[in-house]
């Protein structure tokens, strides 16, 4: 009995190391294809230690430069932004977030507003999969799956990425078990221009309302922020397309000042940021460039500096040494972006 | 609840953990209550089929099995009885059996009849009469064919007096509805299930693992083979206008694995299921692509359903009174060597309706049938001239001979299943010549087979899979291969399951960017 125990027990281990390998290898390394995949895994890294936690889709994690708001006002700050992130997916990151620290600030974009309901199972990957897991996590997937998606798949990916093995390369045995750093605190660098040009015209819609599902996660935010102290700030990001209509501006004004909440509409402020969508933008004034995310993260970190309990951390030695690798890495991708356009002429690699 | 979901896993471990930890007289009821929410999975209001079927067959048993008792305690208890009265009291007995029994048929059968062809018969009137009589569309209960055949068989063999009726309904409802066999069959018969389904089973461990290896296996065949070539099959047969010629010839070719894989792999899966319960399930499958003819082919696969329709209608018609006629107008009339062939002719000609017609509501079925039953009959007819053949060569003897006849039989058998692909008899007769035509070769050899979601991967892992499939078919020939692997070291036996699961979570054609395939008899 005790022999077949052990063996049992024996066969139990090996299958369970198999296939912690296998999902090991089949799951996305996000190193050279789909890069954005690797933003929310980074956070852990740096988690701990922000002042700031900015909130929401492309628009919050192209758009700021937290190395930028250090060195201009020493504010530490991480983006816990990930493609197309859903309004629920945005508080469970803050929900997350919040189980490794308190910030004094949390910055929502507001864009997500507009999703009413899960849409794409590639985003909610590229979204969940990088989240430790908790109950939190749990929560997380089962508001944002599809009708195609189920639990099992994100408890073990291995049962949604399998397929993968007739596309393996010598990267998926490479980043087996590490990965690289992609972004500086949440912020994934793009040096590229690609000027604004002319701007299609909004679509006229239907109906102009959010979605009551969308209110629903944005009082959560903000009562979760309430109960732990932090100051929320809503933001829209200064970038020209897709359409921000005047009826969602109105509904988010009424909701802002009800709950007397900041509300920045950055494109009502590119003037006085100085944005130059002709330099700062790097496909035609959907995202920022490096350049424009600096200017918009140096106004921003003066408006928090000036305006919230957010201090400056500069003189904090242990703090000021973590950021000053930040600001080694921030400079050698700079440096290996340019290098890049100058042999290339367009960028391969965020790396 | 597919077999192939998660959902049905996590069903079985919860049901397999109680069954071995509740006490054992309560094991048949669970199985009961596992059997109904496994149905209700599928809908809550097919229970009401079932449950019909289920409570009407087990009340008419229960009739005749009384008025049985009823005739054999009077003749018992009336000594001075004559023959003649003997006599007649049993024909009275089983006169009224009888219409106890057609009464259950009819219901059970007219139920399924209803539900299932009512559809066919309209679109036929509206052909016909140029009408315009709106479908009814009625949904089809899961398993219904097979769950009304095993009730029909139960009741002709209690008025048969095979076995006495069940009289517990809710041990007959647990074999009407026993879940792992109610998503394909096989069509299992009560006095071979019964014992084994109701009786008391301690934990065995050599039984429960060999139900295990037996599920992998199925869902090897289901999920590597037959899923993956579920898209190309169905995007052949999707298009007949632009896939022709050659791709006529993969069609036949693939849809031949594809039905082999997944029938026989849901019926593995079936099985072992049942066995890791304790239950023995009847084999369903005796290496089908190994039949050197048809008629071979058909004692070899969807065994239970040949064998149904054999005993309860085959052989019943061939012996009835009006059958006895015709064949003794016919000998007198044609002589004896045609006369007496005209009878066994006719039975086998309504079994092979039959046999289509339960495949399916659609004329494609019914022609499908009967081509088999044409090619039976020929092979029949000129068997003497094989005999003289074999005797005068002597390479008919051989391996290779052999080998060639089972090539023949598996590409008849494709050619006369295309007609469940294209499910249009008009369409299968107008794209089978097209392989003949040269159209779609070259496209299909350059690159053509890769337009249905299938890689080049994919097609070596069909290819591998399908070997495997072989060299367990040639083993099967020597005895069950789970014999043959427990007699194997303990170390051979865990890698050979270690390799098959590693295989059948990495290379199975299943989750996000798969269509999973719903087994292909569960429709029928």
């Amino acid at each position: 009995m005790k022999k077949r125990i052990i063996s049992i027990a024996a066969a139990v281990i090996v299958l369970a190391a198999t296939f912690f390998l296998l999902q090991r290898l089949l799951m996305p390394k996000y190193i050279s294809v789909n890069e954005e995949g690797g933003l929310a895994a980074e956070y852990y890294d740096n988690a701990g230690n922000n002042d700031v936690i900015f909130i929401g889709d492309c628009e919050v994690y192209t758009n700021y430069s937290p190395i930028k708001m250090w060195t201009e006002r020493g504010i530490t700050s991480y983006i816990r932004g990930t493609p197309q992130q859903m309004i629920w997916q945005a508080y469970y990151m803050l929900e997350d977030a919040l189980r490794y620290e308190t910030p004094k600030v949390v910055i929502y974009n507001v864009l997500s507003m507009k999703h009413g309901e899960p849409e794409s199972e590639a985003y909610n990957r590229l979204a969940l999969d990088g989240m430790r897991w908790s109950s939190t996590k749990y929560r997380a997937i089962k508001a944002s799956m599809t009708e195609e998606e189920s639990v099992i798949s994100y408890v073990f990916p291995l049962l949604r990425f399998h397929s993968r093995w007739s596309e393996i390369t010598a990267e998926d045995f490479e980043y087996m078990f590490k990965t690289e750093p992609l972004s500086h605190n949440g912020y994934l660098m793009r040096i590229d221009t690609k000027p604004a040009g002319t701007v299609p015209d909004p679509i006229p819609l239907p109906d102009y309302s959010f979605a009551q599902v969308c209110w629903d996660y944005l009082e959560k935010i903000r009562s979760l922020c309430e109960d732990n102290g932090i100051q929320l700030i809503l933001v829209k990001a200064p970038t020209l397309y897709p359409a921000w209509y005047p009826q969602w501006e109105e509904q988010i004004e009424a909701y802002a000042k009800e709950h007397g909440l900041t509300y920045l509409n950055f494109l009502e402020k590119t003037e006085e940021i100085g944005i130059d969508y002709t330099k700062d933008t790097f496909d035609a004034g959907m995202h920022l460039n490096l350049s424009g995310a600096e200017k918009l993260a140096a106004w921003l970190a003066d408006y928090l500096a000036d305006n919230t309990a957010v201090s400056d951390r500069r003189g904090d030695t242990a703090t000021a040494e973590q950021w000053q690798k930040k600001i080694e890495f921030y400079e050698a991708m700079q440096a290996s972006q340019k290098k890049q356009l100058e042999e290339n002429g367009s960028l391969n690699s965020f790396r | 609840m597919s077999f192939v979901s998660f959902e049905f896993l996590l069903f079985l471990l919860i049901l397999f953990v109680l069954y071995y930890t509740l006490p054992r007289r309560f094991q048949w009821m669970l199985l009961l209550v596992g059997s109904l929410v496994f149905y209700a999975f599928a809908s809550p209001k097919y229970l009401i089929y079932i449950a019909v079927t289920a409570m009407s067959t087990w009340a008419a048993g229960r009739a005749i099995s009384a008025e049985y008792r009823g005739r054999d305690s009077y003749i018992k208890e009336t000594p001075d009885i004559t023959k003649e009265q003997k006599k007649a009291r049993k024909e009275a007995a089983k006169k009224k059996a009888k219409t106890i029994m057609v009464l259950c048929l009819v219901l059970n059968l007219g139920i399924l009849a209803v539900i299932k062809y009512t559809d066919f018969f309209i679109s036929n009137i509206n052909s016909l009469f140029g009408a315009d009589i709106a479908f009814m569309r009625f949904a089809l209960p899961m398993g219904i064919s097979f769950y009304t055949f095993m009730s029909a068989g139960y009741i002709i063999d209690v008025f048969r007096g095979k076995y006495a009726a069940e009289e517990n309904p809710a041990r007959f409802a647990l074999f009407v509805s026993f879940f792992p066999q109610l998503v394909q069959g096989p069509i299992s018969r009560f006095d071979d299930l019964s014992k084994s389904l109701y009786e008391e089973h301690a934990f065995d461990a050599q039984s429960i693992t060999h139900g295990a290896w037996r599920v992998l296996w199925g869902y090897f065949k289901k999920m590597v083979v037959a899923d993956r070539l579920a898209p190309l099959v169905a995007g052949i047969a999707g298009s007949p206008d632009k896939y022709a010629g050659g791709y006529v010839l993969a069609l036949i070719f693939f849809y031949s694995l594809q039905i082999y894989a997944d029938f026989t792999g849901g019926i593995d899966i079936t099985i072992g299921i049942a066995k890791m319960f304790g239950v023995k399930v009847t084999e369903n499958f005796d290496r089908p692509f190994f039949s050197r003819n048809i008629a071979e082919f058909w004692r070899r696969w969807h065994i239970t359903m040949g064998t149904w329709f054999k005993d309860y209608i085959f052989y019943p018609v061939s012996v009835s009174k009006w059958m006895m006629k015709v064949s003794k107008w016919s000998r007198a009339k044609l002589g004896n060597t045609v006369g007496k062939r005209v009878p066994v002719y006719l039975s086998t000609i309504l079994v092979w309706l039959a046999t289509g017609i339960w495949h399916g509501a659609s004329w494609n079925f019914v022609v499908w049938g009967l081509l088999n039953c044409v090619v039976i009959m020929i092979s029949q007819e000129i068997s003497p001239l094989y005999d003289k053949f074999h005797k005068r060569f002597s390479f008919s003897n051989t391996k290779g001979w052999d080998i060639f006849q089972m090539f023949r039989t598996f590409w008849l058998m494709g050619f006369l299943r295309v007609l469940d692909v294209y499910r249009d008899v008009p369409l299968t007769f107008r794209m089978v010549p097209t392989i003949f035509s040269g159209r779609g070769w070259s496209e299909m050899f350059s690159g053509g087979l890769l337009k249905f979601g299938l890689s080049t991967a994919d097609f070596v892992v069909v290819l591998a899979a399908c070997i495997v499939m072989l060299v367990v078919g040639i083993l099967q020939g020597r005895g069950t291969v789970c014999g043959q692997l427990s007699e194997k070291p303990r170390a051979v036996r865990w890698t050979v399951i270690w390799v098959l699961i590693v295989i059948i979570i990495t290379l199975g054609a299943y989750g996000i960017g798969y269509d999973a395939a719903q087994f292909i008899y569960n429709q029928f």
